[in-house]
């Protein structure tokens, strides 16, 4: 199962990024192959929309999970309608989040906020 | 003559000095521009009130028509569009209504809607006509709604006194376009000086004849008069830090219209304002 989880650097060493629409990096790890690839986030430095910008490359990626600490509503909408998951993260470690979440130990993600938006225009 | 009144934040007095100067002069039209909390109209409680609704354009797509190409997603610089599952999502608060997605779409399967973002509402308190715009909450942006209040006096004979957005942000800069002259309001404080150097920067870019109303002073030093005197800007006056006003103010009473003592100091400012916009229109041209 193909999982993303947004982080701060393009390595394996890095950690959970504190923010999804605006991570600088997304880590795409596969469960079964345990292979792993990173993606720019090229939404990172979107005036506004971020969040919307980079759900829309992750459902692109076929990712069937997100761990996040957190995710904005509109994000959270490009994501439900794709079918995919969100959970929350424990820590701020990727090798932690990636084990809890293989032993099935993180829980779904239910506060989406709202706000926060960086909109262009105010 | 327009006459825009602006702060770097909010609750310096930029309403209380753009409601009084209203007030003040014979007759006059206040804008309150501030369309995510517009509150002259408490002061001058308006009677004969007329709503005109502001809408914008949002696009949606024909899902007979679309081939989900996404040029419309790849367009859309706000990034209010997602296609997902072989749809189309609009997020219809972060778009800013470009129709750049509509021009783009190869298979013309994009129309547009009409949605309502806020109203303008103008009425008369006595020699003033009142115009606010209220932009209704979750928006994205109040600026068709600043767009639409200035064209409709673009051809105001009378004195226009217009309530600026706190801040700098682009809704400001659309405020303070059509302006003749801009009146900052400023705090004497270390915090009111970085406010007051924000809006200054703003002015200056777009090379607007400005000076500065001095607000709630004390006999104490006053670090915003300082920045004025060390940058050269012109400073308009000053109005005193003041129980009675304060209380008028917060009553919701015009001061102009209550005590002869603030309407000879906003008289005189107006004067003064009237006096440096000639000036300025005079050695312009
Ligand atoms: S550009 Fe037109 S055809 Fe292409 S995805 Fe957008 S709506 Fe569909
Ligand atoms: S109208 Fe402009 S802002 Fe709105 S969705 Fe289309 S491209 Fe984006």
């Amino acid at each position: 199962m193909k999982i993303v989880i947004p982080v701060d650097n393009n390595s394996m060493e890095t950690n959970v990024c504190i923010s999804f629409g605006r991570a600088p990096y997304f880590l795409i790890y596969d469960t079964k192959t345990e292979e792993n690839s990173f993606m720019d986030n090229s939404a990172a430095s979107s005036q506004g929309g971020a969040g919307i910008k980079a759900a829309q490359s992750i459902v692109d990626s076929r990712a069937e999970a997100i761990l996040t600490p957190r995710c904005g509503d509109n994000a959270a909408e490009v994501i439900k309608a794709a079918g995919i998951k969100l959970y929350k993260t424990v820590n701020d470690s990727i090798q932690d989040n990636i084990k809890a979440f293989k032993e099935g130990k993180l829980n779904l993600l239910d506060d989406i906020h709202p706000g926060l938006h960086q909109h262009g225009g105010k | 003559m327009k006459i825009a009144v602006l702060s770097g934040k909010g609750g310096t007095g930029k309403t209380l000095v753009s409601v009084n100067l209203a007030a003040a002069a014979p007759a006059s039209v206040y804008i309150d521009c501030d369309v995510e909390e517009p509150n002259g109209h408490l002061f001058f409680k308006p009677q004969d009130l007329k709503n005109q609704r502001v809408v914008v354009k949002i696009p949606q797509a024909d899902q007979k028509l679309c081939n989900g190409c996404r040029t419309c997603v790849d367009f859309c610089k706000f990034n209010a569009l997602a296609y997902i599952k072989d749809k189309l999502i609009v997020f219809n608060e972060v778009c800013h209504s470009c129709g750049g997605c509509l021009l783009f779409c190869p298979e013309k399967a994009i129309s547009e809607k009409e949605k309502e973002i806020g109203i303008i509402q103008s009425g008369i308190s006595g020699n003033v006509r009142v115009v606010t715009g209220i932009l209704n909450t979750g928006e994205a942006s109040g600026v068709p709604i600043i767009k639409r209040l200035l064209q409709d006096i673009r051809q105001e004979s009378e004195a226009v006194f217009i309530d600026c957005p706190p801040g700098s942000a682009c809704i400001v800069m659309e405020s303070i376009k059509d302006a003749d002259y801009c009146i900052l309001v400023a705090e004497p404080t270390i915090f009111g000086v970085h406010n007051l150097d924000m809006v200054y920067e703003l002015v200056r870019l777009f090379h607007k004849p400005h000076g500065v109303l001095l607000n709630k002073c004390l006999e104490e030093e006053n670090p915003a008069e300082e920045f004025c005197r060390k940058n050269q800007i012109k400073i308009l006056g000053k109005i005193p830090f003041d129980l009675e006003l304060g209380t008028m103010n917060s009553n919701g009473q015009i001061a102009v219209r209550h005590h002869p003592k603030y309407k000879e100091l906003f008289r005189n400012l107006l004067d003064l304002v009237i006096k440096e916009t000639r000036h300025e229109t005079a050695s312009n041209t």
